[in-house]
């Protein structure tokens, strides 16, 4: 079994939870002995030479091979710089910039949103593009199934599966609706739209995105599949170096995402500001960036809590770890999740979790808390509780654990193997 | 000689209504949820259970026996939205054939956590079944069969029972069998009747799985392995919630025909009869010692006290909540006393179990909560409420009691 795999972003040069299942997939079926091209479009330069090779480009001028280390099955191909995405409008210039600086680094943030930005007919440009490398580099190669994640790489798979007469397995890791709410983009949308329609199974991150999916893109129920994601187990202790502007025995809430409306940071703050009312020894942490930034900057203010919420601007991979490490609660008030990975990786770090119910992972975590993300007195009632009642956090970390072990990347892998097989036999 | 003796557990707690930090009213109970299970429960069992068993006491003339232990909490709830189910339990009560157990009034764990408040409430239960069905309970079942040597010497002091009713716990009995009566090491007047669980569990939990082997289960095949006791035991004590009929089975299952059947083929065998837990102690002198060093229960396949204290949000509530009973003993505020002790039902605390969370069974069936951790925050919440009221009224006592403050007050005035 052979998957020509499209994907958009690979660690370390990720926004978000895109890149982070990506790598987490791929990587367990490399040890299932699935074979697999994953196709990339090169972004970054050799800075992160320690994690990734770049090897000299092969046969034909659009390709590069990335290696990555630990990677047995799997082999990266590089669309070549011609390829840049975000080069064409001058937001996304400055977006792209950052990639490339490594500060994109946000676990919980979905990558789809960083074609939504004020350039969407450009990104489209790009997208198709990079439909047209993919097919190109696809002609050289042998494979018995496309596999294709979120919107951008669509067009590419329908393009390959076409062309090759292989069976397209789509996977959807956030749907427009979750980035944008009712305000759709309509370019995006239809991409996306088609590239289900297209698909012979739509993988599903929830059974919350399955239900968006046959409810709002109108697909039929049995095409459509749900494979969870989850996470690889933490062994490293991270060491805590000393932080400013946080004394000792205050407490840190932590909320780790990109500063969008998809995640809730404004229903993080009310809630900040009503925990504030029973209790004072407490810090509130916003890590993360994105267009809400500003107006949850001067939100805090007004809700007069200024000088108890941070905002730490990206963090990169070591700094996230270290946020995990000081919290003594993650809360992920996500309005619409399709999972949300960031929740098993504060797990993994032994964080007790309070996450929205409008979140895919809600479906699969049971030893976590859980409101409604509009619901800020329960949110500030269920805070206030973990703060001030040790055993809770206690028995929430404890269980925490043991349940976080249990998903893994492994079970995922072979759902899709299992797709493919499927496929495969019935063509 | 082999004895039927059936004993039911009736109970529900007061369950607490949603409770966040921003609640600071002294009402904690949900009293729609609580009048709309009560009556939900009593038409689906209290009342057609109570019915037929009045009719097979009739029937059988005497012959057919079985006990209630009722408590406090339910039959306050029940005298307040359901009367006429205490009336069909008086009712039963003057057939002479029905014996009622004492327990803690609460349905509580005070046992392990304060010997006062234990005397209390099993003395507010005596009281109580006294006055509404004329007898004074001759035997003792601690909450969920929790027992020990411990209990046994408190109950053999305290010079008011014939025997405790105990879970017949295959860690303590061995190769030895339930259908006997037993002593608890050290103790004269007190004898133990234990369950014969595997028996009582086939129709308080298998008897609707249609997995189980023996499904369906009728009173004729029943009968035929209550028969097979006689030579080999004096009593079998069908021990179990009688809210089995009805309610966890449901009717459709043929559990009241079952039960209904259920006399006719036990006494078909000339040997065979049905006592009550009185009747039983009097009738069979005990064969053996049964020794409980350590804690046990009806509860799980652990049968310990896992099921109410297994984690750290458990053993933390309820060492909070026994910790207040000073305090609230001197405020001496009524409302505040029941409402303290209303908290101290077991109920709240198996609500915060997580032993079986990952597998959702039974547990979940009982637990008005989606999580654990629901349950100990509100808990929590209402506890640090009751802690708040406590400290207002002894911090009035204080001003009263305090001549300072007295004339600081007078001089304000």
């Amino acid at each position: 079994m052979k998957v020509f795999m499209l994907g958009w972003e690979f660690p370390p040069f990720i926004s978000g939870g895109l890149g982070t299942a990506c790598y987490g997939l791929t990587k367990a079926m490399d040890q299932l002995g699935i074979k697999i091209d994953f196709v990339l479009p090169r972004t970054v330069e050799s800075e992160y030479s320690t994690h990734v090779e770049l090897l000299t480009p092969g046969s034909t001028q659009a390709k590069a091979y990335l290696k990555y280390k630990g990677f047995k099955n799997v082999t990266f191909l590089a669309i070549n710089s011609t390829l840049r995405p975000y080069e064409t409008a001058g937001a996304c210039r400055q977006y792209a910039g950052k990639i490339s600086a490594g500060k994109q680094q946000i676990p919980g943030g979905s990558a789809g949103s960083t074609g939504r930005m004020d350039c969407s007919g450009d990104i489209c440009t790009v997208v198709h593009r990079y439909a047209e490398a993919a097919s190109n580099l696809a002609q050289g190669e042998q494979f018995d199934i496309v596999h294709a994640h979120d919107w951008m790489t669509y067009p590419a798979g329908i393009a390959v599966a076409a062309m090759s007469g292989k069976p397209l397995v789509v996977h959807v890791h956030s749907t427009e609706f979750d980035r944008s709410g009712e305000h759709v983009n309509q370019i995006i949308y239809d991409i996306e739209r088609e590239g289900m329609h297209t698909a012979d199974k739509v993988i599903a991150v929830s059974h919350m995105t399955r239900n968006i999916i046959i409810a709002r893109y109108g697909v039929a129920e049995d095409k459509v599949e749900v494979v969870y994601n989850a996470v690889e187990q933490n062994d490293e202790e991270a060491i805590l170096s000393n932080q400013t502007g946080i004394k000792k025995g205050e407490k840190i809430v932590l909320f780790l995402g990109r500063i969008t409306m998809q995640k809730g940071p404004e229903y993080f703050l009310q809630a900040a500001k009503k925990v504030l009312e029973f209790m004072d020894n407490v810090k509130f942490v916003i890590a993360g960036a994105g267009d809400m930034m500003h107006q949850i900057i001067e939100m805090a203010v007004e809700l007069g809590i200024g000088h108890k919420v941070l905002f730490t601007g990206f963090l990169c991979e070591t700094d996230v770890e270290k946020a995990f490490e000081m919290a003594d609660l993650y809360v992920m008030p996500s309005v619409s999740e399709p999972f949300g990975i960031a929740a098993l990786e504060a797990l993994n770090h032994d964080v007790p979790v309070l996450i929205s119910k409008q979140s895919g992972v809600s479906e699969i975590l049971r030893h976590v808390l859980k409101v409604d993300f509009w619901d800020t007195d329960e949110t500030a009632n269920k805070m206030v509780s973990v703060l001030k009642n040790p055993p809770l956090q206690m028995t929430l970390r404890e269980h925490g654990d043991l349940e976080v072990r249990k998903l893994r990347w492994q079970y995922a892998a072979e759902k899709c193997a299992k797709i493919y097989e499927e496929l495969t036999v019935t063509v | 000689m082999a004895s039927v003796c059936f004993y039911f557990q009736v109970h529900q707690p007061y369950r607490l209504r949603h409770y966040t930090i921003f609640d600071n009213n002294g009402l904690y109970f949900d009293d729609h949820k609580n009048e709309s299970i009560c009556r939900k429960v009593a038409s689906k069992c209290y009342l057609p259970a109570n019915r037929l068993m009045l009719d097979l006491i009739k029937k059988y003339e005497g012959r057919f026996k079985i006990a209630y232990s009722i408590t406090g909490v339910l039959l306050e709830q029940l005298e307040r939205y359901c009367p006429e189910v205490i009336e069909t339990f008086k009712e039963l009560a003057k057939t002479g054939c029905v014996e009622f157990l004492a327990e803690t009034y609460h349905h509580s764990l005070s046992f392990l956590y304060s010997r006062n408040e234990f005397f209390e409430q099993v003395y507010k239960h005596i009281e109580t079944i006294e006055r509404l069905f004329g007898q004074r309970p001759r035997v003792f079942r601690n909450t969920e069969l929790i027992y020990n040597n411990d209990l046994a010497a408190t109950i053999e002091e305290m010079a008011e029972f014939d025997g405790i009713i105990a879970e017949g716990a295959d860690h303590i009995l061995g190769y030895r069998s339930p259908n006997f009566i037993y002593q608890p090491p050290n103790c004269e007047n007190t004898k133990l009747l234990l369950k014969n669980y595997k028996l009582s569990d086939d129709i308080a939990f298998r008897f609707s799985n249609r997995s189980w082997s023996e499904w369906p289960l009728r009173a004729d095949k029943f009968a035929g392995w209550i028969n097979q006791i006689n030579g080999n035991g004096n009593v079998c004590n069908l021990f179990m919630d009688y809210e089995t009929f009805g309610e966890h089975q449901w009717h459709d299952t043929g559990v009241f025909d079952f039960l209904q059947q259920l006399p006719e083929e036990i006494l078909k065998h000339p040997d065979n009869d049905f006592k009550t837990p009185s009747e039983s102690l009097k009738a069979y002198s005990a064969v053996g010692t049964f020794d409980v060093p350590h804690t046990i229960s009806w509860a799980d396949m652990e049968r310990d006290l896992s099921a109410w204290l297994g984690n750290k949000m458990q053993s933390s509530a309820i060492d909070t909540l026994y910790r207040l009973e000073g305090r609230i003993k001197q405020c001496e505020d009524a409302r505040l006393l029941e409402d303290w002790r209303k908290l101290q039902t077991s109920d709240h605390f198996y609500y915060m179990c997580t032993k079986w969370f990952n597998d959702g069974d039974v547990h979940k069936y009982f637990n008005p909560y989606d999580s654990p951790y629901d349950s100990y925050i509100n808990f929590m919440n209402v506890l640090d409420n009751l802690n708040y009221r406590c400290s207002k009224i002894l911090a009035q006592q204080e001003m009263v009691s305090s001549p300072a403050a007295l004339q600081e007050e007078v001089a304000a005035v």
